[in-house]
């Protein structure tokens, strides 16, 4: 299951850098979206992963680390915030510049 | 308790002329006064406790992880920079009461000097190493200001950016000399860092510890070579100069010299140094002061030539040194101030400084030439001034102290010298201005200033005078407890005019002579120097800043380039080289603990987020297509957390993912459809390879972490959560109890991004489409009817889940992240459904002040514990009765939680209403708009139509 799990994960930050690496804004966007995901699929696995054990300390045994879990969760609102300001960054930058490229510029060099 | 009160009023001071500002400048210039004169008062008051002996002390802790104390002191040492600093002050805000122009901001200059003031005080009375280097910071800062107060005039601004470099760069290295000074002694408490002289000096690091905090202590008191600053510092208002100059800021450098002198000064090293720079600073302002012919100009290469006087002797370092130091000290202060002033006085009647167009002002200005020729009498040492007097303590010292070995005589000599050029160019400073007819007219006919400007002139010459006549009886006290101070022990002396005849009294005859001699010649010697090539500092300093910027905007070419993507290629490029690193190093990749078995669902959930994970990637260029692969992978994410064990995370992953992805198909809205085809084959196989690799390497790392046993700090939480946080739900009181200071700083981000966010849409101008990527225009049926009465249906019920999860957060899933998501969403459905307009109507208030609120209700809950004396941030909870409710708990975390509730609506409401309000019919889409879209759209981008 680890190695599914961590296959996974490689697969979404392989997917995410990839268009991190593209020159318009939109499709940086995404990837960045994308690439939180990865993130915190891998920040979450750092306590284990654990099958039917909610951090709920008056339900049984054998808990799931919390720790990772509350990172996680707060991690995922702040991109959520960051999301949205990096593509009203890129809407406002479109406006100013008048194309959607990453560096302002509409020449595509190489 | 008085001490904090003598440091705090001048910095409350700050306040006082920017609240007066409005007001007449007679009432902000007494309003300004009152607050130092309150805080000498103080000083004074304290004197006769420092006769009994005391040094007096006041200590709050700061930050001890830190070593800093809020600790101050008063000894005598910082009673003698204390009157200076603030006696001279008061006299400096009286003259630029009447030195300003009417219409210049005298508020904002007050302020500067009140700031410059109270770091001045703080240096003084600083009893920690690291507070004293605050202070010294602050004056850096502050001198800037002040020095660069004429900021519309390029020489201000450029010698104030100067006299920053060059004493911020001082202050780094002063920094590090004193946390090395604090390391070698164990402590950073003056007191025991003075008692501790031994340890430091046998220290193996003392060398370098010297080095560092005399650089500090060199460019702040311009010693060679880094006087530069100083002549360039007088582009400053003169009330500025005549402060910094004289008493404050270059005393700084001194000051530290003077205060560290028990610990650091008893070695070979420290005198030889000292007195080198010293006296090599002596000269060197001496002789060119000779030859400046801006009346400033002379007096700041001066200023650099006592200071240079004043370090030889403290370099001597022996008890009568350093008495004759200090003594130096606060008669270069009166005499200097005087002289800065007066010039001031005669910039300000005559119009310039030049002296070629100064001359034979004795008439115009019959009292500001007496005053003027009293304190450069004290400059130059003439007998009966107190100038004279340290002066002469000066060459006596040079004469007993064995430094040279059989060169001994050079320091003397040498001293005479100065002695020379200092008669020399205080002569020529007072004929030249007063008495000498002058070659050109000044540009205003001159006339005596108002009295008042004139009074801190006066005043301060007659201190010189006084001094002078009277040593014994105005400074032995004040000298005896700052040479106690210095050398931490009483010393026995006489301050007398007359010794008898001596050579030192020889050497100041013969300094009188000559000097008065070589000043008849001075046209023979500006000859002599006219040979020499003149080195502008300024130019030099100028080139050297912009190459500096000049190759670091080469180094940054190379790595960036103007180019977010070639940064992000070479980011992760290294990213992968010191990920594969670390990996290599990894002898087994699968742990010890090994795989847990696979499931079913488990392979779907897989498949389903590579498929998604592939899919976003590669239909990145038809944009709306993209987006939807996306949320396929964050819905399954969601999933993940669920099946993981974390509904917390499900819950919130789930909510955000509906949020997110109307976020980006609003945005969408505005930007093109499509992504034009750009990259290279080649540069998209490299992109694909850099990548892949990339994420090879973070799916190994992941798997080797998670097939490891794992060593967690989680127990702590787990078994304190129900004792400590009163709830069951170990991540939520993780979140809102033993972490609620990160919390608090996540939901502060999320409303400032909200807050930027609604910043950023203002004024925003955007061309609304009229169609989608395809040409088809949008659908003029705006709202469903389904959905209209379903999103109706649905908002109670909604709002009504969010306060159950919210309610329940503590004890199970839920908490104030994941109600106030849920609200928000709820509240988006119905903006969707029903249009903006018809949602704006009923939900009539602007959604920032709620996200603020929500901050400001979890800053306060957490400063709530304050009160009951526990440490920020502490939750306590207890249970209570109600009938027909039964037994309930309540708990402070709650209140923290309905914070992170309020917030979370807040900035997710302003963002998602803010950009939906853009979208309609706000900004009626008309033909002409259409038009404009069309054209600009055709012409930004390569969308093919």
């Amino acid at each position: 299951m680890e190695l599914l799990y961590a296959i996974t994960t490689g697969v979404l930050t392989a997917s995410g850098l990839y268009l991190t690496l593209r020159g318009r804004t939109f499709p940086v966007v995404v990837g960045l979206t994308l690439l939180s995901y990865a993130v915190n699929l891998f920040l979450f696995s750092m306590g284990g992963l654990t099958t039917d054990g909610a951090a709920l300390v008056n339900e049984g045994d054998g808990f799931a680390d919390p720790l990772p879990q509350a990172l996680v969760l707060t991690a995922i609102v702040i991109g959520f915030a960051m999301t949205a300001f990096v593509v009203i960054l890129a809407m406002r930058a479109r406006s100013e510049v008048g194309n959607d490229h990453v560096d302002g510029k509409k020449d595509d060099r190489e | 308790m008085t001490l904090l009160w003598i440091a705090l009023l001048p910095l409350l001071g700050v306040l006082v002329p920017v609240l007066n500002a409005q007001r007449s400048r007679l009432a902000c210039s007494l309003a300004t006064a009152l607050l130092p004169a309150l805080a000498l008062l103080l000083t004074l008051i304290q004197i006769p406790a420092l006769l009994d002996g005391e040094t007096l002390r006041f200590a709050v802790d700061w930050l001890p992880e830190l070593n800093l104390e809020l600790a101050l002191r008063l000894d005598g040492l910082s009673l003698l920079f204390n009157i200076l600093i603030m006696g001279i002050g008061l006299l400096i805000l009286l003259y630029a009461h009447f030195y300003l122009t009417s219409h210049e901001p005298v508020g904002r200059f007050y302020a500067f000097l009140m700031l410059f003031m109270a770091s001045m005080v703080g240096i003084s009375m600083s009893d920690n190493l690291i507070l004293l280097w605050l202070f010294w910071e602050l004056t850096s800062l502050s001198s800037f200001l002040l020095i660069g107060f004429w900021s519309h005039q390029s020489d201000a601004r450029k010698g104030a950016r100067m006299a920053l470099t060059v004493t911020g760069a001082g202050g780094l290295a002063l920094l590090a000399g004193l946390l090395l000074l604090g390391d070698m002694a164990g402590s950073f408490s003056m007191g025991d860092v003075l008692a501790r002289s031994d340890r430091i000096v046998a220290d193996s690091r003392y060398p370098l510890m010297l080095g560092l905090v005399l650089l500090g202590a060199f460019t702040k008191s311009a010693q060679f070579p880094f006087h530069f600053w100083l002549p360039h510092a007088m582009a400053a208002p003169t009330p500025v100069s005549a402060y910094l100059h004289s008493a404050t800021m270059v005393k700084a450098g001194i000051f530290l010299m003077a205060r560290l002198h028990p610990a650091i000064a008893d070695s070979e090293l420290w005198t030889v140094v000292v007195s080198l720079v010293g006296t090599i600073t002596l000269l060197y302002g001496a002789w060119f002061a000779l030859f400046k012919t801006d009346l400033k100009g002379i007096l700041a290469f001066s200023t650099v030539s006592h200071l240079g006087l004043i370090t030889v002797l403290l370099g001597i370092g022996s008890p009568m040194a350093v008495l004759a130091a200090l003594f130096h000290i606060l008669n270069h202060a009166t005499f200097k101030a005087a002289l800065f002033m007066s010039a001031g006085i005669i910039d300000h009647e005559t119009g310039t400084r030049e002296l070629k167009q100064l001359g034979g002002l004795r008439k115009a200005m019959p009292v500001t030439a007496l005053l003027t020729t009293l304190a450069a009498a004290a400059m130059a040492g003439v007998p009966l001034f107190n100038g004279f007097l340290s002066k002469e303590m000066f060459f006596t010292e040079t004469l007993e102290t064995p430094v040279l070995g059989g060169l001994s005589w050079l320091l003397p000599a040498l001293a005479t010298l100065g002695g020379i050029l200092s008669v020399a160019y205080s002569l020529r400073l007072v004929h030249a201005v007063f008495f000498k007819p002058a070659r050109e007219a000044p540009p205003k006919s001159p006339h005596e200033p108002p009295h008042l400007m004139r009074l801190p002139v006066e005043i301060l010459v007659v201190l010189c005078i006084v001094v002078g006549l009277l040593p014994a009886f105005t400074a032995t006290h004040l000298l005896d407890l700052a040479s106690q101070a210095v050398l931490q022990r009483p010393m026995d002396f006489k301050l007398a005019i007359w010794h008898g005849f001596n050579l030192p009294l020889m050497m100041s005859v013969a300094a009188l002579v000559i000097g008065a001699a070589l000043y008849w010649r001075h046209s023979d010697m500006r000859v002599f120097t006219r040979q020499f090539a003149s080195v502008d500092a300024r130019r030099v300093f100028e080139r050297f800043v912009v190459m500096i910027g000049y190759r670091a905007e080469q180094i940054l070419a190379v790595f960036e380039g103007n180019s977010l993507q070639r940064y992000m290629t070479l980011l992760l490029a290294a990213a992968f080289v010191m990920g594969l690193i670390g990996l290599v190093q990894v002898t087994d990749l699968t742990g010890a603990a090994g795989n847990q078995p696979i499931d079913g669902v488990v392979i779907l959930g897989a498949v389903m987020l590579v498929f998604g994970g592939i899919a976003t990637a590669a239909t990145h260029r038809y944009r709306l297509i993209s987006l939807l692969m996306l949320s396929i992978v964050g819905l399954f994410v969601a999933l993940t957390f669920a099946r993981f064990s974390a509904p917390d995370l499900a819950l919130t992953q789930l909510s955000v993912e509906v949020v997110t992805m109307i976020l980006l198909m609003l945005a969408l809205f505005f930007l093109p459809q499509k992504t034009p085809k750009e990259s290279s084959p080649l540069r998209n196989v490299r992109d694909i390879l850099l990548a892949g690799s990339l994420g090879l390497v973070i799916a190994s790392l992941n798997y080797a972490v998670m097939t490891r046993e794992t060593l967690s700090i989680s127990n702590f939480f787990v078994e304190n959560s129900k004792p400590g946080g009163g709830g069951y739900n170990v991540v939520n009181v993780i979140l809102v109890d033993f972490r609620g200071f990160d919390t608090l700083g996540e939901i502060t981000v999320l409303a400032l991004a909200g807050l930027a966010i609604f910043k950023l849409l203002n004024r925003l101008r955007l061309f609304i489409p009229h169609s989608d990527g395809e040409g088809r225009v949008w659908s003029p049926d705006r709202y469903p009817a389904i959905l209209t009465s379903v999103s109706m249906t649905i908002l109670p019920l909604a709002l009504l889940v969010s306060a159950f999860i919210f309610l329940r957060g503590h004890n199970q899933p839920g908490g104030g992240f994941i109600a106030g998501l849920i609200t928000a969403v709820a509240l988006i459905l119905l903006y969707m459904a029903r249009g903006v307009e018809w949602a704006q109507e009923r939900l009539d208030f602007p959604f920032q002040p709620v996200a603020v609120v929500g901050v400001a209700v979890a800053t306060l809950t957490g400063l709530g514990s304050w009160l009951f004396g526990s440490p920020f941030l502490t939750s306590s909870f207890g249970y209570f009765t109600l009938p027909v409710v039964g037994e309930f708990e309540l708990a402070t975390a709650l209140l923290f939680d309905l914070g992170v509730y309020l917030a979370v609506v807040g900035a997710t409401l302003m963002i998602l209403a803010n950009l939906g309000k853009v979208t309609t019919a706000h900004r009626p889409v008309t033909e002409q708009t259409e038009k404009d879209a069309e054209t600009s759209s055709k012409a930004n981008s390569k969308e093919p139509r």
